[in-house]
């Protein structure tokens, strides 16, 4: 029997995917007797008559059935004498698109329908493109509707012609093409007698001899999932054995650390191993204590993975809310989770017409071609050559939503060009110098709030206890260093992690740094949070009510953004997301800016006494 | 066919590890079904050698047939892991009876409301199941790791993107997982590996003369003393089966002669109806069971 087969189904919304599927079921036998009486029951319900809608075998959500599309894959599983097959039927819908590339992830082969009538629409490229940058490289052209043209084979010929040009552009490398009618099954599992000009194999005939996986990854690759003490003498690591072969008495790598060792067993519960292959979940013990844990990479100490911290690579955004550029999300690649942010958007992609545009940002269900930067060196491989060690997903900090899907291209240079110098006077030596903990007080609040008065009370009277500070201003670093940015949300974003930056340096040279900045949203303050050690950060909330800032305006900036004179005002047209768990919340609101100033300076105290 | 049952296995042991490694306090659903017992086989491979990491918990209604009980019993006296017991102990207080209340109420009180309890109660935030792709058409459209609000709320519109086996873990506080290691396997798969790998079922998966009475289109077992005939039923002795398991009154017995595994899988190639014809719960709407796993039904 042949391998195991995963396809999807994908095109434009009507053009009859999900009844495709449905007729391949009941063709290949797939459909039960009691599904088959539901099926009945259920399209006289909704059409009045007696043909079988097999659409209604998949679009199982009561939303999809109400509106009759399809919103979210639906997996199905049938097999013929011939293979196994597991089959994703994809929506067509733009909104949805998203899932459709979840779908393509997870398959190697993709049935793409077209409606004789419409012949290649927007949707088709969309999602051919999609196909293609998710991998897969064999297409199955189904040309649908084919009654609704009388059979024309000049239609179907006009058709298949431009989409095989569109599909060697992508690079898709196996385009089969076949004329089908999807509710009388013509073509799909039996042969048309109304298209006797088309002469090649059946729907299923294409599935069960199309290839299944291309080869799998030469070179040993696994990444490790999970530590198996099971007892005090017993350190295994478990993982799926992501490309290549290992066998006992091989010599490996434990990346990134790079230590070496030799494979000991290979661990199983069906008895020890001698080699394990690409696919095979494994435990493996190696022959000399090493320091490795989840997220680690065990690989062919002759071949190791690359090891990198900035990528190129392909970005699907996912979530509604816009890509950002230089927000901190998280990426999981493999078994590691890591933080990362994208450096720069190169270009966004016309999934229609496959031209790169200029971008900023990227909106829900774009893609586009970035720099991503990461804040630890990782093991990785370029999507083409290893999906799990190439494929990696951007999860939101704050709403844990999975909003990116990325292919890594390559690594970018320039990071393994840049050593991190090491300098003999560190931190603590620095600090010890000053007699102090360093710290970071971030004061965050709406403009006009009283940030920087309380913090300038504070400096004043850290300055006399003989403490070395120093107050970075928000408005006085837009002078200087952020002088080039705006107040876009974009701007934002990179205007804090600036601040942030410096804010670590200053910390790192001993000092305490109080930060002034409005900093509005959650992500960018766990970002700023994320440069400092345990104990380091405290985020102070200046909490003013919007009324009273207003009412206070002492910059005038309330009453130009009423007035329509300034765009994308904190509090006014542009969100403020409040701290849910600060170090200190001051409720300021009828309270003298020297009485929060003492709470400010008690916390510090306590930090201060802390270290001693 | 190995290498099909090698993939299957080896993607719901990866499944399982990821549970492992990413939740503060999983826990495994534990049902005595066949999946139930597939996934328990699985899970011990997962860990091996070490113990499973986590405590089976089997949500009891009290109407389970005696023989699921005698198999958790036994499963619970091996040892290597922990067997929780949960009852929905106000529902016991009120009455509920699937042969009073019928199939809705007794489910939603017994069995969602049950889950629920126990899920808060030990502050579980990963709950593995055994439900299958193949089951039903909401089932269908359900992602491997599928997400549940505080209130134990299923989307289906919200659901996060599933790419490759990067699967997304994070939880906010409240929040929970289900888990399906199994969402791939077709019934089929299931029979032909308890086969392969020996793992014992309950034995009213095979043939067997039982009282049984015709009801509602099915056989419907007299298990214990809270049977009562209804007027015009007669208990007789049949050779049946069960192709999926549930609380007694509300699982149907097929007639049947496969009393041997071989047997089943035989049967089941030749079958012409699907698994839940027999389970009284999935017909009371159309799109019952996706309406129930909003409400936090497994």
């Amino acid at each position: 029997m042949a391998a195991r087969l995963r396809f999807i189904t994908c095109g434009s919304v009507d053009d009859g995917k999900s009844t495709l599927l449905g007729r391949l079921l009941y063709d290949a036998g797939a459909v039960l007797e009691d599904q088959l009486d539901a099926l009945r029951r259920d399209s006289r319900r909704l059409h009045g008559e007696e043909s079988l809608d097999f659409a209604l075998l998949t679009d199982g959500l009561e939303a999809e059935r109400e509106q009759g599309i399809t919103i979210d894959v639906a997996w199905r599983y049938f097999h013929t004498m011939r293979r196994h097959f597991i089959v994703a039927d994809c929506p067509g819908h733009e909104q949805y698109t998203r899932n459709m590339a979840t779908g393509a992830s997870q398959a190697e082969l993709a049935v793409v329908l077209v409606d004789a009538r419409k012949g290649l629409l927007a949707q088709t490229r969309r999602h051919s493109y999609i196909c293609a940058l998710m991998g897969i490289r064999q297409v199955i052209l189904a040309v649908n509707k084919m009654d609704l043209v009388g059979f024309d084979a000049d239609v179907y010929a006009s058709i298949v012609e431009p989409y095989r040009a569109l599909a060697a552009r992508l690079g898709i490398e196996t385009i089969h093409a076949l004329p089908v009618v999807a509710p009388d099954g013509d073509n799909v599992g039996a042969h048309s007698a109304r298209m006797p000009w088309y002469t090649g194999p059946t729907l299923l005939e294409l599935l069960e001899s199309a290839e299944a996986e291309p080869a799998p990854p030469r070179a040993f690759r696994l990444p490790v999932q999970w530590v198996n003490r099971a007892d005090a003498d017993f350190r295994g690591y478990a993982g799926t054995v992501s490309g290549g072969r290992v066998a006992v008495g091989d010599e490996v790598v434990v990346q990134p650390a790079m230590q070496r060792a030799r494979v000991a067993r290979i661990v199983t519960a069906d008895g020890d191993l001698a080699a394990a292959a690409h696919g095979q979940a494994v435990t493996l013990c190696l022959d000399r204590e090493v320091d490795a844990s989840r997220g680690d990479v065990i690989a062919s100490a002759a071949e190791p993975a690359p090891v990198a911290d900035q990528f190129g690579c392909h970005l699907i955004w996912m979530d509604e809310a816009p890509l950002l550029p230089n927000r901190s999300y998280l990426l999981r690649l493999g078994t590691r989770t890591v933080n990362a942010r994208v450096t720069a958007i190169k270009h966004k992609v016309d999934v229609n017409t496959q031209a790169e545009l200029a971008a900023r940002r990227l909106e829900l269900n774009e893609v586009g071609y970035c720099n991503v930067d990461i804040d630890q060196p990782v093991p990785f491989e370029r999507y083409a050559d290893n999906r799990t060690l190439g494929g990696f997903v951007l999860i939101d900090r704050q709403s844990n939503a999975t909003v990116a899907a990325g292919m890594i291209d390559f690594a970018l240079r320039r990071a393994s060009n840049i050593h991190w110098q090491h300098t003999d006077v560190d931190k603590a030596m620095r600090a010890l110098a000053k007699g102090q903990q360093p710290l970071c007080l971030w004061f965050t609040g709406l403009s006009g709030a009283g940030k920087s008065t309380i913090a300038n009370l504070v400096e004043r009277r850290l300055a006399a206890q003989g403490f070395h500070t120093y107050l970075l201003d928000g408005d006085n670093l837009r002078h200087g260093l952020n002088v080039d940015l705006g107040f876009t949300a974009e701007a934002r974003v990179e205007n804090v992690r600036r601040v942030a930056e410096v804010a670590a340096l200053m910390v790192d040279a001993g000092l305490i740094v109080l930060v002034c900045v409005i900093s509005p949203f959650r992500s960018e303050r766990e970002f700023a949070r994320s440069r400092f050690a345990e104990g380091e950060f405290v985020e102070i909330f200046v909490d003013t009510p919007l009324a009273e800032c207003e009412r206070r305006d002492p910059k005038g900036l309330y009453r130009k953004a009423r007035a329509g004179e300034i765009r994308n005002f904190t509090g006014i047209d542009s969100p403020y997301e409040p701290p849910l768990q600060p170090e200190l919340h001051l409720h300021a609101e009828g309270r003298r800016a020297e009485q929060l100033a003492e709470e400010v300076l008690a916390k510090v105290a306590a930090l201060q006494t802390r270290a001693d | 066919m190995t290498q099909h049952l090698d993939l299957l296995e080896a993607e719901s042991i990866y499944i399982l590890r990821e549970v492992f490694a990413s939740f503060q306090k999983p826990v495994m659903l534990y049902s005595l079904g066949k999946d139930s017992q597939v996934l328990l086989h699985l899970l011990r491979k997962a860990s091996f050698p070490a113990r499973p990491p986590l405590p089976l918990l089997h949500v009891d209604t009290l109407w389970k047939f005696r023989e699921m009980i005698a198999l958790r019993e036994r499963v619970a006296a091996r040892g290597d892991v922990e067997v929780l017991v949960h009852v929905n102990e106000e529902g016991v207080r009120q009455g509920i009876s699937p042969l009073v209340h019928g199939a809705a109420v007794h489910t939603d009180i017994m069995k969602t409301q049950a889950l629920k309890q126990a899920l808060d109660k030990y502050g579980f935030d990963a709950a593995i199941g055994g439900a299958r792709r193949d089951e039903e058409k909401s089932r269908a459209k359900e992602r491997v790791f599928s997400f549940r609000n505080a209130q134990h709320r299923w989307d289906p519109k919200r659901q996060r993107p599933e790419l490759w086996q990067a699967y997304n873990t994070r939880l906010s506080p409240g929040e929970s997982v289900r888990v399906f290691p199994l969402s791939n396997w077709t019934e089929l798969d299931v029979w032909r590996y308890i086969r392969r790998e020996g793992i014992e079922v309950v034995p009213l998966y095979f043939a067997a003369e039982r009282p049984v009475v015709a009801r509602d289109g099915t056989w419907i077992l007299a298990e214990d003393a809270r049977f009562v005939p209804r007027p015009g039923e007669r208990v007789e002795r049949r050779r049946v089966r069960f192709r999926t398991l549930g609380c007694w009154p509300l699982t149907g017995a097929i007639e049947s002669q496969a009393d041997t595994l071989d047997k089943i899988i035989d049967e089941m190639e030749r079958s012409r109806s699907s698994e839940r014809q027999g389970r009284l719960i999935d017909h009371n709407a159309t799109n019952s069971m996706e309406r129930k796993k909003q409400e936090g039904y497994f």
